[in-house]
């Protein structure tokens, strides 16, 4: 397949599968000033060897299918074309893909769960996941990261008329693991989509949550939360592309930074087509810098194609612990650590409160608060 | 039986002198009505007691019996029994108003209180100050009002029971209903005669619902006047111009 025809909007990358369609980048192109290259272990330049290893183990509840098919499965690529150069070298390395299958109307108390358990450092893993959920179903899907590997992914979640599907994307990768991810969300007419991504571990992660509309009224939430120590770079890069009309978007991503070469990333771009009449969306980023040494770039691009909007606006803050609040609490006896301990975890609870699946929001909580205990 | 006092106290904020050698002694039993127009510092007086970060001490010494507050961080001298009521409480997001004031409690106490106990505490210091439960479960102070912020300031007077605490303007920005509550608050606290009041005002009202044993004048930095009740009086006929001429 060759160059899909490049749109109007400038933030909308070429897409393709061919990984030939994408040259090696630099570091001097937009979509990738900010990542550090040389510590992307060859994900990005054709050198990384496929003899990486990383599990994928996955659980389904009663009612939701789930299997691992070779690519020629009609299934994969159906809602996601590669927009970048990992991504298509994801694309055409990996081995099998997961295609998960929620029926229609079915409606699993359960959530399905696929862990990825990277086994180590030497050479590079690829991976595709499809999770369709039929018109009027309703899931929840847990995807959990964790151990060492050098990792890149497709993630495809096509979601049915009516539908509703709620991600939570759990980065809990060791220190020195490194991640470029793509999760691409496609929604038909009246679906929901909930995403929550928590990324702590990893040397690098990269993760690019992206949204596409087929009909009119879909309605995506995309929540995300990190906490990046001393070397960590964490990087996520939204885009929310809406082509239909009377559709919405909300975007919420919220960090904690500590330690020297602490470094995050937040690029948000929504793009509202001329045809997107009665859109309504709003991201937000913030950063909380908790120490000299490190640093966090936040760029939303809001393009706006359309006159008639129903809402869009973008807002993006990075600062230090407030002061003042952390002298009320001390004014009131609390010591200097717990109460900003208290006002960090204020400032991300807000968005772990969103976090539906209790034992995801127990979680994340506990890793939070094993982070700020370092 | 306790005692605060301030001695010689002076005070920069950025480099500009505020406060230009205050003293005053508060002892349990009394209630110390600091007044004075805006901008002469008693807001410096109250911060700097307390040990916020903006304000340089340059001389004096603040002892809580004996103790020398100034040698401690903000929130020792909260657990040496020291208050302060703020003139603006800030919004904190995220934090409910019930973590915070079992955080607080347990901080000042050195212990967990027993869950029933601090519900029960609560709901009758919220019941009392007229602050809807729902309160507790909001974020601490963010879009509460003016006299729902001075309500709640009042509630944590009440249940950290400090030895001393200071007051800075509760009372401005409150209707009379309001004012009443949170005159009836202060008056609870008061009334057990083991606590000392410094009540920072700007306005002679509250006066009249809280009686105050001693009255001091504050103008360009230090106190220029001091007397009983009755000089508030004096203050609400003659008003405080002949003190801001004097001190400039
Ligand atoms: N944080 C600050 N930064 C700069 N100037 C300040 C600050 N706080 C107070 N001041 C100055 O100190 C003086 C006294 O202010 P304040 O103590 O707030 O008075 P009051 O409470 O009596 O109205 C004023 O001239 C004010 O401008
Ligand atoms: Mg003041």
């Amino acid at each position: 397949m060759g160059l899909n025809e490049k749109p109007l909007s400038t933030l909308h990358e070429k897409a393709s599968y061919d990984l030939a369609d994408f040259a090696v980048p630099t570091g001097r192109e937009e979509a990738w000033r900010f990542t550090p290259l040389s510590r992307l272990k060859g994900l990005h330049n054709g050198k990384a060897e496929v003899t990486g290893q990383a599990l994928t183990q996955v659980t389904t509840p009663a009612g939701v299918t789930a299997e691992w098919v070779g690519r020629g499965d009609p299934r994969i690529g159906q809602a996601y074309v590669p927009a970048d150069r990992v991504s298509a070298q994801a694309y055409s390395a990996f081995e099998k893909a997961l295609v998960v299958t929620v029926p229609k109307e079915a409606t699993p108390d359960e959530p399905i769960r696929v862990e990825v358990r990277g086994g180590g450092l030497d050479g590079a893993t690829y991976g595709h996941v499809v999770v369709k959920v039929g018109p009027l179903a309703e899931a929840v899907v847990i995807i959990e990261h964790q151990g060492s590997a050098v990792y890149a992914d497709n993630v495809e979640f096509v979601v049915g008329d009516g539908a509703t599907l709620k991600v939570v994307s759990l980065q809990d990768w060791e220190d020195d693991a490194v991640h470029v991810s793509h999760h691409h969300a496609q929604l038909a007419k009246d679906a929901t989509f909930r995403s929550f991504v928590a990324t702590l571990g990893g040397d690098l992660v990269r993760l690019a949550p992206s949204v596409s509309y087929t009909a009119p009224g879909g309605d995506a939430d995309l929540s995300g939360l990190y906490f990046v120590d001393a070397g960590q770079h964490l990087e996520h890069r939204l885009l929310v592309d809406h082509s239909q009309p009377n559709c919405k978007s909300n975007v919420d991503y919220r960090g904690a930074l500590q330690g020297e070469r602490a470094h995050a990333v937040w690029i948000g771009d929504v793009i509202i087509r001329v045809e997107a009449e009665g859109t309504d969306t709003y991201e937000l980023n913030r950063n909380l810098i908790l120490t000299d040494g490190a640093r966090a770039d936040s760029v939303p691009n809001l393009e706006i194609l359309t006159g008639e909007v129903a809402g869009a606006g973008h807002a993006s803050a990075s600062g230090r612990l407030d002061d003042e609040h952390i002298f009320y609490l001390q004014a009131r006896g609390i010591p200097y650590d717990q109460a900003r301990r208290l006002v960090i975890k204020g400032f991300l609870g807000q968005l772990i409160e969103k976090i539906q699946v209790d034992e995801i929001r127990e979680r994340v909580l506990g890793a939070v608060e094993a982070e700020l205990a370092r | 039986m306790s005692t605060l006092e301030i001695r010689d106290l002076k005070v920069a904020v950025e480099d500009k002198e505020i406060l230009r050698g205050v003293n005053l002694t508060v002892k349990s039993g009394q209630t110390h009505a600091i007044m004075g127009p805006n901008g002469s510092g008693k807001s410096t007086l109250a911060y700097a007691i307390a040990g916020h970060p903006k304000y340089t001490i340059t001389g004096g010494e603040v002892l809580l019996d004996g103790v020398d507050l100034l040698e401690l961080s903000v929130d020792e001298r909260a657990r040496a029994g020291l208050f302060l009521a703020m003139q603006y409480p800030v919004e904190v997001p995220g934090v409910s108003v019930s973590n915070f004031l079992r955080s607080a409690v347990t901080a000042i106490q050195g212990e967990a209180p027993k869950l029933r106990q601090f519900a029960k505490d609560l709901k009758s210091g919220m019941d009392s100050l007229a602050i809807d439960a729902a309160f507790a479960q909001r974020n601490l102070n963010e879009g509460f009002s003016g006299g729902e912020k001075k309500r709640h300031e009042i509630l944590q007077l009440e249940l950290l029971k400090p030895k001393i605490a200071v007051l800075d303007e509760t009372d401005s920005g409150l209707d009379v209903d309001a004012l009443r509550v949170v005159s009836e608050g202060i008056n609870r606290f008061r009334a057990t005669g083991e606590t000392g009041v410094l009540l920072i005002t700007h306005y002679t009202r509250i006066l009249r619902y809280v009686k105050p044993d001693f009255v001091h004048v504050f103008a360009g930095g230090r106190i220029v006047e001091e007397g009983g009740a009755e000089l508030a009086d004096k203050l609400e006929s003659e008003g405080y111009e002949q003190y801001t001429k004097a001190s400039a």
